[in-house]
């Protein structure tokens, strides 16, 4: 019975056997989006099943428990979506969609089987499944939309990613050189146990070094902007999205290897934090490519979402989780606006979006409502959780971070506000109306749902994040 | 939490009624197809919870100072936070004026609002919750929610349907507030982390080291500064009241601008009393600099929009000289003065509007010398420009002189700096009222000009006689007061001994 509880990975393998069928009998895009969702249906189901099951696979590398079952739900949800809301795939070719699907779901099985992995070698190989499949997705883009910038950005991906990859082996190295071990339970005893040396500090860094570059937080962000901007609508926004969930669940099992009063890092995430949200706000402010816009916007919330983390604590770590899945549901509802409104998959500028309250009303509801809740403003789910990280990381004495973070808020608004202002105020001599699918406008409204459920009562998440992450500390 | 809470079991909890009656209206404006169903749907929700607001006058216990009509509820219990709701002394009046207010802006935007009236009356209505929420609040993180949730409404009223600026205003108005606000943030949860709770009422009274209150009482002046707004942090407000639907400048100046004034009386004075009385001084200069350059800058005006925007910096110049005069005639006559200023300022933003939307211009020199084709309308204008300059007999003037005795009582040369305030308003008021009613001898064609009609003076009625009412007899609404009041003034003149060494050894190593 034990092999029950891998069901939904081996579901989402078989799917994309299925999906590598389609694609060497030559079928249509449209097809393979039907078995796309298809899988992420089943995927959510099975994932909803063996929700609340716990154990052990292959040799206790392998856990399953809240914590990975509710990541896991999560990507499957957020891959759901973002087949979902690509009507029609339109930034890619139309003979490489099978594929295009293939390597998207490819990499979420990577990203699933990553935050279930605790032993080191394991998660490696997990977490290059998803980082490769991703780093093909980018150049997938048409030359006609994408003007080639695809391929630059693909390269810069590969070797940034790379380049962490390496990192993150280097620093995996060091903690089995001072452990002799690549199990995550029996690391923890063992680096506590040898009173934490620089040795292992530096160790652990870097492989956190290698989890900050999925994130985007600064100096590991330099891949960030291009990939938005090159990549096409609907792979940004899963690379926006969903990866980023696996790299929080990452982060929080990497920082809960260091002392947890000591805070040998803590200053250096603190100042990576700070440096992510000036450097991501500030240039945000002068984007008007909405895409790379939202990538500047990414970093700036990898720094918020660090505030959490550098509290070593158990509340900490689960209003990042908190939060984390907050900046899911507001990028994918920004993302969903993007993919619809750019009819022939193009990358929008800021004032494209000029009349679209004229165009696709609830298409601009659901961005102004996406950009409130990224800006943190209430009551929206990013004012409640930027409260409860800032609240948290008051409480563990960060004051000047805290109050930098907050005035980020207050940079941060201008240019999400532009957005709202362009698609309300503007009016654009492009008067004809946006179609939209019903199952997509239905998809919308309830992102929009979720954004104020989890802003107004954030109480049930939150101590489901907390259960999760009591799981593994 | 008991003893500073009345909760009555078995009675209607008035005050959840009032913030989500308007809530659920906006939601039911979304199954309404026309227009002319929505203008009237949204009539009916603001006067169903304008009458629901009645009770609250009528039950009201004047003997106490704790907060009646009390609600609680467990909201985030991970972080303590709940859903607490009363009212005292200071909020009751200020409800009630928000509830009498909201139905005149739906009558004001009848005919004023062509362009997707469904979506402007939800604005008009979300409004509503949360201004209502914000004055009713017991819990600061329910306090700020609301408080930083009214900005997307007002935001979205002056971009959609305001003038040839409102892009300029809107993202003024917004970045401005919410500026203004982060750092309040910061200190509610820094006040949280002191207290173990977001009860604001807990706060109050609590020894703080005097360094964190100065922090405290900077953020709360900063965030509260803007929104009244004082001197020199006043800058958005002309721009958005001019560009803002005439339903959205009445919003702006009758309870917008109550809000920071609120925000003092209620979180600055007992929460951080000493740093309050340090900086007593600073503020009444800069109230008294707001009363003359409002005056001054309003005396200079072209556009009859500006000019009662640069009053109302004037007239808020008051309030805040007579709160921080912190005596009880100077608090009292804040409060009342804060009433007086949503009446009269709102009703001349009525007028302002009806003459916009018949000559399309909010200029002086075009709205010259329409008394003779308007004649009620004259009279209106009159009645509320009288009220303006505080007029014996007229709303204003209670509450000005009770402003002016209290600071008078400490703060002599302050006070005397502000009475060319006074004078100013007469001379700007007058100014107006003379170019409107008769003009001169190059008065444009006004004889297609149509007079008021019902609805118009409906609309204006309700605050005239609020006019007369509180100018003549203003005890039934000073009496609601007193006890609040005076209790608000022990918690801050016990600090007043400590202040003074307090600062000193700050100063002092």
């Amino acid at each position: 019975m034990e092999s029950m509880l891998f069901i939904p990975e081996i579901w989402v393998l078989l799917g994309s056997l299925i999906l590598f069928l389609v694609s060497i009998m030559d079928g249509s895009g449209r097809a393979a989006r039907f078995w796309a969702g298809l899988i992420a249906v089943g995927a959510i189901l099975l994932t909803a099943a063996t929700f609340f099951s716990e154990g052990e696979l292959f040799f206790a590398a392998y856990k399953v428990d809240l914590f990975s079952q509710l990541f896991k739900l999560l990507v499957v949800t957020g891959f759901g979506v973002v087949v979902l809301l690509g009507q029609d795939l339109r930034g890619v070719d139309e003979k490489i969609k099978p594929e295009y699907y293939l390597f998207l779901l490819l990499s979420t099985l990577g990203l699933m089987m990553v935050v279930s992995c605790v032993e080191l070698l394991s998660l490696f190989v997990a977490l290059e499944l998803s980082s490769f499949a991703l780093y093909l997705l980018v150049p997938m883009r048409d030359e006609r939309t994408g003007t080639r910038i695809q391929m630059e950005s693909a390269a810069k991906y590969v070797i940034f990613g790379v380049m962490a990859t390496g990192i993150m082996l280097f620093g995996m190295s060091y903690l089995f050189g001072l452990t002799g071990t690549t199990y995550l339970a029996e690391l923890l005893p063992k680096l506590h146990g040898i009173g934490m040396q620089p040795a292992a500090v530096v160790g652990i860094t870097m492989v956190l070094a290698g989890f900050f570059f999925k994130l985007g937080l600064f100096p590991f962000h330099f891949w960030l902007p291009d990939v938005y901007q090159g990549a096409s609508n609907e792979t940004t926004a899963f690379i926006a999205s969903v990866p980023k969930l696996a790299a929080v669940a990452l982060i929080i099992r990497g920082a809960a290897l260091y002392l947890p009063d000591g805070q040998a890092a803590g200053s250096l995430i603190a100042v990576l934090a700070v440096v992510s949200m000036f450097y991501g706000n500030l240039l945000a402010l002068v984007q008007k490519d909405l895409k790379r816009m939202l990538g500047f916007s990414g970093i700036a919330h990898a720094g918020y979402l660090m505030l959490g983390v550098l509290v070593f604590k158990e509340s900490g770590y689960a209003t990042s989780v908190y939060y984390v899945i907050g900046y899911l549901v507001m990028n994918l509802a920004a993302f969903l606006v993007i993919c619809n409104v750019a009819r022939q998959g193009e990358n929008l500028l800021v004032e494209d979006l000029s009349g679209l309250s004229r165009r696709a009303p609830l298409m601009a509801v659901i961005l102004a409502v996406a950009m409130f809740a990224l800006a943190g403003i209430p009551p929206f789910v990013g004012f409640m959780g930027k409260f409860m990280l800032l609240a948290g990381a008051l409480q563990a004495g960060h004051l000047a971070l805290v109050v930098m973070a907050a005035l980020n808020t207050a940079i941060s608004i201008y240019y999400y506000l532009s957005v709202v202002r362009v698609s309300y105020c503007s009016d654009s001599d492009d008067v004809e109306t946006i179609q939209v699918d019903g199952l997509v406008k239905l998809v919308g409204v309830l992102l929009v749902a979720v954004i104020i459920f989890m802003g107004v009562a954030p109480n049930t998440i939150l101590e489901l994040a907390a259960e999760a992450v009591r799981n593994i500390l | 939490m008991d003893d500073v809470l009345i909760i009555k079991d078995g009675v209607m909890p008035f005050l959840s009624i009032l913030i989500f009656l308007p809530l659920a209206g906006a939601l039911g404006l979304f199954l309404i197809g026309n227009d002319h169903f929505a203008k009237i749907w949204s009539l009916l929700v603001t006067l169903a919870t304008a009458i629901c607001s009645l009770p609250l006058y009528f039950g009201f216990d004047l003997t106490t100072a704790k907060y009646q009509f009390a609600e609680h509820h467990a909201w985030i219990p991970a972080w303590d936070i709940n859903y607490t709701l009363g009212i005292d002394g200071i909020s009751l009046l200020l409800v009630l004026m928000t509830t009498l207010i909201m139905p005149l802006c739906v009558l004001g935007s009848w005919s004023y609002i062509r362009k997707r009236v469904r979506e402007f009356m939800a604005c008009l209505l979300i409004m509503e919750t949360s201004m209502i929420g914000v004055f009713v609040a017991l819990d600061f993180v329910l306090f700020y929610i609301l408080w930083e949730a009214m900005l997307i409404p007002m935001y979205l009223m002056i971009a959609i349907w305001g003038g040839p600026r409102k892009v300029y205003a809107s993202t003024k108005f917004f970045l401005y507030t919410l500026a203004g606000s982060v750092l309040l943030l910061v200190a509610i949860i820094a006040l949280y982390l002191q207290n173990g709770s977001f009860f604001i009422p807990e706060m109050m009274g609590q020894e703080y080291s005097f360094l964190f209150e100065i922090l405290v009482f900077l953020a709360f002046f900063l965030a509260f500064a803007i929104k009244v707004p004082m001197f020199p942090f006043h800058t958005w407000l002309p721009a958005a009241h001019v560009e803002a639907p005439t339903a959205g400048s009445v919003i702006l100046a009758s309870i917008l601008l109550k809000m920071g004034t609120y925000g003092f009386l209620r979180f600055c004075l007992p929460i951080t009393p000493e740093a309050t009385i340090t900086f007593v001084p600073y503020i009444l200069w800069l109230s008294v600099a707001g009363i003359l350059y409002g005056g001054f800058t309003a005396l200079a005006q072209r556009d009859m929009k500006k000019l009662i925007a640069y009053s109302s910096v004037g007239h808020m110049g008051f309030v805040t000289l007579g709160i921080f005069a912190l005596n009880k005639f100077g608090v009292e006559g804040a409060i009342l003065q804060m009433i007086n200023h949503g009446v009269t300022t709102g009703a001349l933003f009525l007028c302002v509007g009806m003459i916009y939307e018949r000559t399309h211009s909010r200029e002086l020199a075009d709205a010259a010398g329409v008394g003779k084709f308007m004649p009620w309308y004259v009279t209106f204008l009159a009645f509320f420009s009288l009220s303006s300059l505080a007029f014996p007999g007229t709303n204003s003037f209670v509450g000005e002189f009770m402003i002016l005795v209290g600071a008078f009582t400490k703060y002599k040369i302050i006070a005397a700096c502000a009475i060319p305030g006074a004078v100013l308003a007469a001379a700007y008021m007058l100014r107006m009222l003379q170019k409107v009613v008769w003009g001169g001898t190059d008065n444009p064609d006004h004889t297609g000009l149509l007079d008021l009609n019902l609805r118009e003076c409906i609309t204006l009625a309700p605050l005239l006689i609020f006019v007369f009412w509180i100018g003549l007899s203003p005890e039934p609404f000073i009496e609601v007061m007193h006890v609040s009041v005076t209790h608000l003034l022990t918690q801050v003149n016990g600090a007043m001994v400590d202040a003074p060494l307090d600062l000193a050894r700050l100063m002092l190593p």
